[in-house]
């Protein structure tokens, strides 16, 4: 029997918005897989995002869903969370919303280590205003804003993470469509501020500008550029050219943020 | 029993009037001069298992209570004016979600850094205006340490009365001033929460306004699953842009404070009986205004005091009955005009009104209160 994934999400909210060849709706399927494998109860469960395309995956859901503020996802979702520790809490959104207005938000819920998982769909630029270059843009990439290629470098979203002190980093790409419900229910189980970039594609807004000729070129573009982290182990520098790593990045336990407070809660008390 | 008295700084008082209004989470920012309101909650809260988050910065705060309100916790974050223009973006999205929140802002001079230890009154435009498109607004404006616990009280009992962010505007000096507390015991003050729905988790709309302008609000994390955006809305909380409904809810959530003024505008009026001079003041403001009405009786002037204790929704009728009876306003403020021009507003020239304006971080004393009225007797 094929997979059901009509029970999560909430009656007479689709069509989505997302444009044709779009890889949003593959990241929500994935999404929807790992919540069923992992049996999250949809009163349990918040699903917090900001604004953007990607952000609009929470009102599909049928569960506790928070569309917040530009780039504000993470904090919204970190009240959520401080208030009733025992809900399990997801962040979705884009590139833009994650690592540009909501940057601040993104580095100190790593370094806090609060038990979430944030879902970046990584298209590498700002689809719902119309394709203006993002903080993920490739240099070089054209915009609507860039139309002499962008001279900004990107940032690298899973070294971000890493660096800002997340305990669980993962990265998939929406080509390798099965692996992202492994990936995010992985991310899910884990006890601390999880992260999984998952790139993505726009052929809408960035495609047709850097001459993408279809959706099926953009797809294949991420199968190509994507190397599995144990693959890598055994490629050359030059063969890891250009390339980008996918899977679990970056793994390791530390004290998450509500179990700590539950702590200092215990020396008040005192 | 004799009641507990202290001897409480302002900002403590307002901590320790969120804390009795049942205030179990504070997100915040440190900012002079609210911060003793954090380090209070950061003390207090964790020994009634509430949760106290020092957020990355103001506008994290601001969304960290927003999301606590939503799991059905009574929520207050405190700040300054700088960090209030932060929180603006966000003090917009309390109010079209509809979710109840209280913010303390001190108020300090300004625009931007201003003076960040100096006293103010000029954010209660901020107040109302700060943050984009139509939207209600509440702000109290109390003038003693007593009231300022007293007001906070009143502030989570709006917000969640009302569904919509509560401002309490104490300027620094009530902020920051020790004066005698007596405490109320439990039970004294009326404390209000929000009211729950009383349909099934399968009827239930978080914008029903079959239930009346201020729909029932659930909690995330019970039997009731709910979508919550900042986008104009449907009854069930979905993204709608259907004219005739987004204008009737726009309508609607500025009607739920402006509808019910009589509920929420509260004021004092001192020596107005037969008064000819009025004045116009609230804060720390209103307390040199009282002695100079004192020192004004005492030389035979017929001056009155007219104290503002909310200053939204402006007490528009109380001020323009006034405007009848009186020859002339004054309207002592730590700013440049802002509530002189409501009350002209609400005077209709009925009664000229005269401002006493001072942004230099001084108080306006009584001095220069008694001689006004001198001067336009």
């Amino acid at each position: 029997m094929s997979f059901d994934y009509d029970k999560y999400i909430r009656p007479g909210k689709l069509p989505h918005i997302w444009c044709p060849g779009c890889g949003h709706g593959i990241v929500m399927k994935g999404l929807i897989r790992a919540i069923d494998t992992l049996g999250l109860q949809k009163n349990n469960t918040a699903i917090v995002s900001g604004i953007g395309c990607a952000s609009r995956l929470p009102g599909y859901m049928d569960f506790c869903t928070l569309h917040t503020a530009h780039g504000r996802a993470a904090a919204f979702a970190t009240g959520v969370k401080m208030a009733k520790p025992e809900m399990n809490v997801i962040l979705v959104g884009g590139d833009g919303d994650g690592t540009a207005i909501g940057g601040n938000h993104f580095i100190h819920a790593c370094r806090r280590n609060i038990d979430m998982t944030y879902i970046i769909m990584n298209n590498n630029i700002y689809g719902m205003t119309g394709g203006q270059f993002s903080p993920c843009t490739p240099t070089g990439a054209k915009a609507s804003t860039t139309v002499y290629g962008n001279p900004d470098p990107a940032f690298d979203v899973a070294k971000l993470a890493i660096g800002a002190g997340a305990t669980f980093v993962a990265r998939g790409t929406a080509y390798h469509a099965t692996q992202i419900d492994k990936l995010i229910a992985e991310a899910i189980q884990h006890k601390g501020f999880s992260v999984v970039e998952i790139l993505d594609d726009c052929p809408t807004t960035y495609g047709r500008r850097n001459k993408f000729k279809s959706v099926i070129e953009m797809m294949n573009r991420l199968k190509d550029v994507a190397v599995p982290v144990k693959a890598a182990e055994k490629m050359t520098a030059e063969q890891l050219e250009g390339k980008i790593l996918t899977g679990v990045l970056y793994k390791e336990e530390r004290p998450n943020y509500t179990d700590e407070y539950a702590k200092v809660i215990e020396r008040a008390k005192k | 029993m004799a009641k507990k008295v202290a001897f409480l700084q302002g900002n403590e008082a307002a901590a320790q009037g969120a804390l009795y209004a049942g205030c179990t989470f504070f997100g915040g920012y440190p900012i002079t001069p609210s911060t003793e309101v954090a380090e209070v909650m950061s003390v207090e809260l964790p020994k009634i298992g509430g949760k106290f988050i020092q957020m990355e910065d103001e506008i994290g705060a601001m969304a960290s209570i927003i999301g606590a309100s939503l799991t059905g916790a009574k929520v207050l974050t405190a700040t300054s004016g700088p960090g209030l223009s932060l929180k603006q973006e966000l003090i917009g999205y309390a109010c079209i979600a509809e979710t109840p929140c209280v913010i303390v802002n001190v108020m300090r001079g300004g625009p931007s850094t201003g003076m960040p230890t100096g006293p103010s009154q000029s954010d209660v435009m901020s107040a109302k205006w700060g943050t984009h498109g139509d939207h209600p607004a509440i702000c109290l404006t109390p003038a003693s340490v007593q009231e300022l616990f007293e007001e906070t009280v009143r502030a989570f009992n709006l917000a969640e009365k009302y569904r919509t962010p509560v401002m309490i505007m104490p300027d620094e000096i009530v902020a920051h001033m020790r004066e005698r507390i007596v405490f109320p015991e439990p039970g004294e003050l009326e404390v209000i929460n929000r009211t729950a729905p009383s349909v099934s988790p399968a009827e239930y709309k978080p914008y029903d306004t079959s239930f009346g302008d201020v729909p029932p609000l659930a909690a995330f994390g019970t039997d009731y699953r709910f979508h919550v955006t900042g986008l104009n809305k449907g009854q069930d909380g979905f993204p709608t842009t259907k004219a005739a409904w987004v204008q009737d809810e726009e309508e609607r959530q500025v009607r739920k404070v402006e509808g019910n003024v009589d509920d929420i505008v509260q004021f004092e009026e001192y020596e107005l009986a037969d008064a000819e001079v009025a004045i116009v003041a609230f804060g720390s403001t209103s307390r040199s205004a009282r002695f100079a009405v004192n020192e004004a009786r005492k030389q035979g002037i017929k001056a009155g005091l007219f104290r503002i204790k909310t200053f939204w929704p402006f007490p528009e009728k109380q001020i323009a009955a006034l405007a009848g009876k009186v020859k002339a306003f004054i309207t002592p403020e730590m700013n440049l005009g802002m509530c002189t021009g409501e009350v002209k507003r609400c005077a209709e020239g009925k009664a000229p009104v005269h401002g006493i304006f001072r942004v230099d971080g001084e108080p306006i004393n009584p001095g220069q209160i008694l001689e006004k009225i001198k001067e336009v007797k």
